[in-house]
């Protein structure tokens, strides 16, 4: 047994759970740890400058690798400072494990120098939290921390760590539990084999089916099993904003993403199904739109990890609550099985509903109008090219904003895992350091952060960080000068009164991010868009900043109708709806 | 609809605020919360009246049962069950009441618990429904103090809450 100090026991636990990276920022409650950090040189230690950012980064990390994100923070500010980032993973279901200091036990409730309550704090938005009472509970509420983080539905685990029982000088003994005993938490595993089979006859006596999949189907490493499923029986697929890449963007069995600012496609298939078969989506209120007009026609089955997402916004007629991989594996033999016995009628009908469909695609709601003289880049056409430029297989991270969307909408994605948003929080500030975590985990492949002068500013700090350890990203800014969602919704429904959606005075991006040592291009017409971002990505080695500046009066459509709306009612251009 | 949910906590600092904040944050209401730990040290048994109807107890007890430190829990309405909720109440009693009120919690098989020359301390247990009655029918007593523990509750025959 060895004799380690509680900061060591802290570090030796990562090391035994497989961690490579931690993110984190140090200050007096975890100087302990970072000392034991210090004296190790198997987890790495990336130091960013703000908390909120190392969290994000964790999140990143962990959306594009699949395993957990992990964070290190002092206490209080520090603590604070992670809270929106713990929001953000705790919102898309991300596996994540946050250390934070804590003051020394006896200082607890005293209001004592940087002391913050961080397990309630970050109650409402944790999977679970701890708040260690002795060094030796150390190793196992590491061990739990990455079980529960990692298991059945993911999210974010916080660990509160009182300086004192990191202290050096008392000694414990160390050893890492293989497995831990949760008596209170057994995640569903196996969806119910008879729900199971009476959700695919339902499926293949459909006449207009629609599969509807989610973040949950990547999260459940489910994508391959779910395109097989697609394509042995021919239905049309839509995603969630968090699902894009589940399915490849580009078959032509994928109608696009649902939703708020889905496709007509999409909207319309899902609107007009008789069957929808939802997996690890979780019918959230930027897809169902009103949730009385929701799908009138549709029966739905849906399959989820967790249970109280089934039901929950919409009441659902097959409920399949199991893990994504062993409920599709069921559904393809069944699927494999039956494809044959399909009736001519059966495949009439499902050609008739293909050919409903092709002609809500022939609307073609995604097509840029532009005047061939003018010169102004369209926001659209700066996503477009980066999709061209980069070759389409590059991980691409977003902020939120109209740009966001213009991503996930003109930028489509073959594979799970390199779309990464924060979908459920929408948090502004996300898509730098979400890029710089990817780009840890992936040293040797291209990352792209699609971001808006507006959110860029939230987290542009990081940029020292970017240099600090070499990360070649390629930024996009696509500079409307606007908080452009903001004043989208002001332009369609305050009669466009601008509240405060104008980013005046902004910064000099390219001379900014020179100071920070890296490159920067200001793009102004459409003719250099592919020239100057090819002479951007050329530069293999080097942070690449392209300030783009594009029409700052462009609108998302489709836009889902609302209030009041179902999912068949959008505008699809400045004034026109369906 | 009226609900009495039973859980099976562990009996760990911090479990209850976790409870409690779920609730607030999704917006159930909670009418009477007991808590107090089993036979068993290392848990804690929470019994919680809310109201809602089967969707919202449906997601209830959903949310409840995500909670790491929740290990089982019944909704005890779903089925026969034996409810009892205690109260004491404190009465200012003039000397042409007091046989008038003694006779009463009589009626309710209430105890007086304190006599003073001027008061009387009822205790009394029973269902909601009851205890709201013996308060009704207090009306012309001049009640100084009222405490209820909020209700508790178990299944009735074989069916236990256990692990
Ligand atoms: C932290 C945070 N604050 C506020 C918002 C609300 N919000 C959503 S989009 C948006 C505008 C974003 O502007 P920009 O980054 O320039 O993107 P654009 O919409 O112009 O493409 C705002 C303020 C948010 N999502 N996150
Ligand atoms: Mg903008």
């Amino acid at each position: 047994m060895e004799r380690i100090s509680g900061a060591d026991a802290v570090i030796r636990s990562l090391q035994e759970e497989g961690v490579e990276v931690i993110f984190g920022y140090p200050g007096g409650a975890v100087l302990h740890i970072y000392d034991a950090l210090f004296r190790q040189n198997q987890v790495r230690h990336i130091l960013t400058r703000h908390e909120q950012a190392a969290t994000h980064m964790a999140d990143g990390y962990a959306r594009s690798t699949g395993r957990p994100g992990v964070v290190l923070v002092t206490s209080g500010p520090g603590a604070t400072n992670a809270i929106t980032g713990i929001a953000t993973a705790y919102m898309d279901s991300i596996p994540m494990i946050v250390l934070s200091g804590q003051v020394q036990s006896h200082l607890i409730g005293t209001d004592s120098f940087q002391e913050t309550d961080m397990v309630g704090i970050s109650r409402p938005i944790v999977k679970h939290s701890f708040l260690l009472k002795k060094a030796e509970d150390i190793a196992t509420a590491i061990k739990k921390a990455f079980v529960i983080a990692t298991s059945g539905r993911p999210g974010p685990v916080v660990i509160d760590i009182p300086k004192d029982i990191t202290s050096p000088t008392d000694l414990i003994d160390f050893e890492y539990p293989d497995t831990v005993d949760i008596r209170s938490y057994n995640p569903a595993s196996k969806g119910h084999s008879g729900q199971i089979r009476k959700a695919i006859s339902m499926v293949m006596e459909a006449e207009r089916p629609i599969i509807y999949a989610g973040g949950g189907v990547i999260q459940g490493e489910g994508c391959q099993l779910l395109t097989r499923l697609t394509r042995t029986l021919g239905y049309p697929i839509t995603n969630t904003l968090m699902g894009l890449g589940a399915f490849p963007g580009t078959d032509p069995q994928f109608l696009g993403m649902l939703g708020m600012h889905g496709t007509y496609e999409a909207n319309m298939a899902m609107h007009h199904s008789d069957l929808i078969l939802a997996i690890g989506a979780r019918f959230d209120d930027r897809v169902t739109n009103t949730v009385s007009l929701f799908c009138p026609t549709a029966k739905i089955v849906h399959v989820d990890v967790d249970p109280a997402s089934i039901s929950k916004n919409v009441a659902v007629d097959v409920p399949i609550v199991g893990d994504v991989t062993q409920v599709l594996e069921e559904m393809n033999q069944l699927v494999d099985a039956q494809i044959s016995e399909r009736t001519e009628g059966q495949k009439s009908a499902l050609a008739d509903w293909w050919s409903q469909i092709e002609g809500w695609r022939g609307q073609e709601c995604l097509k840029i109008i532009r005047e061939e003289s003018d010169k102004q880049i369209k926001p659209q056409e700066a996503v477009q090219a980066a999709y061209e430029v980069s070759g389409g297989g590059a991980y691409v991270t977003s902020d939120v904003g109209q740009h966001q969307m213009f991503a996930a909408l003109y930028h489509p994605f073959d594979e799970p895992r390199k779309w990464i948003n924060s979908g459920g929080l929408g948090t502004m500030g996300f898509g730098l350091p979400a890029a710089m975590g990817v780009q840890m985990a992936y040293p040797d492949e291209q990352v792209i952060c699609i971001t808006g002068e507006g959110s860029i500013q939230m987290n542009i700090q990081e940029l020292s960080t970017c240099l600090q350890y070499s990360l070649p990203i390629k930024i996009i800014n696509v500079n409307n000068q606007a908080l452009g969602m903001v004043k989208q919704w002001q332009d369609m429904q305050y009669e466009g009164r601008h509240a405060h959606s104008y980013m005046e005075s902004l910064p000099d991006f390219v001379a900014l991010v020179e100071a920070y040592g890296h490159v920067g291009f200001r793009i102004e017409s459409v003719d250099d868009l592919e020239p100057v971002m090819k002479e951007a990505f050329a530069l293999k080695d080097r942070l690449v900043f392209l300030d783009i500046l594009v029409d700052p009066e462009e609108h998302v459509y489709p836009m889902a109708v609302s209030p009041n709306g179902a999912m068949r009612d959008m505008w699809l251009r400045k004034g026109v709806r369906t | 609809m009226r609900r009495i949910l039973s859980v099976l906590l562990e009996n760990e600092a911090g479990a209850l605020s976790r409870v409690v904040g779920l609730f607030a944050q999704r917006n159930y209401n909670i009418e009477t919360l007991t808590v107090a730990p089993t036979e068993d040290q290392t848990l804690s048994r929470l019994t919680l009246t809310t109201h809602g109807d089967d969707r919202e107890i449906e997601q209830i007890t959903k949310q409840l049962n995500k909670l790491i430190e929740v290990v089982k829990l019944v909704d005890l309405t779903e089925g026969s069950h034996v409810e009892r909720e205690l109260m004491l109440v404190k009465i200012r009693t003039s000397n042409s009441q007091r046989a008038e009120i003694k006779r009463t919690a009589d009626i309710f098989r209430g105890q007086i618990v304190d006599v003073t020359g001027s008061t009387y301390t009822i205790q009394l247990t029973g269902t909601k429904d009851k205890l709201d009655a013996f308060i009704g029918a207090l009306a012309d007593a001049v009640i100084m103090e009222v405490v209820r523990s909020g209700s508790s509750g178990l299944s009735r025959g074989e069916k236990v809450l256990a692990i």
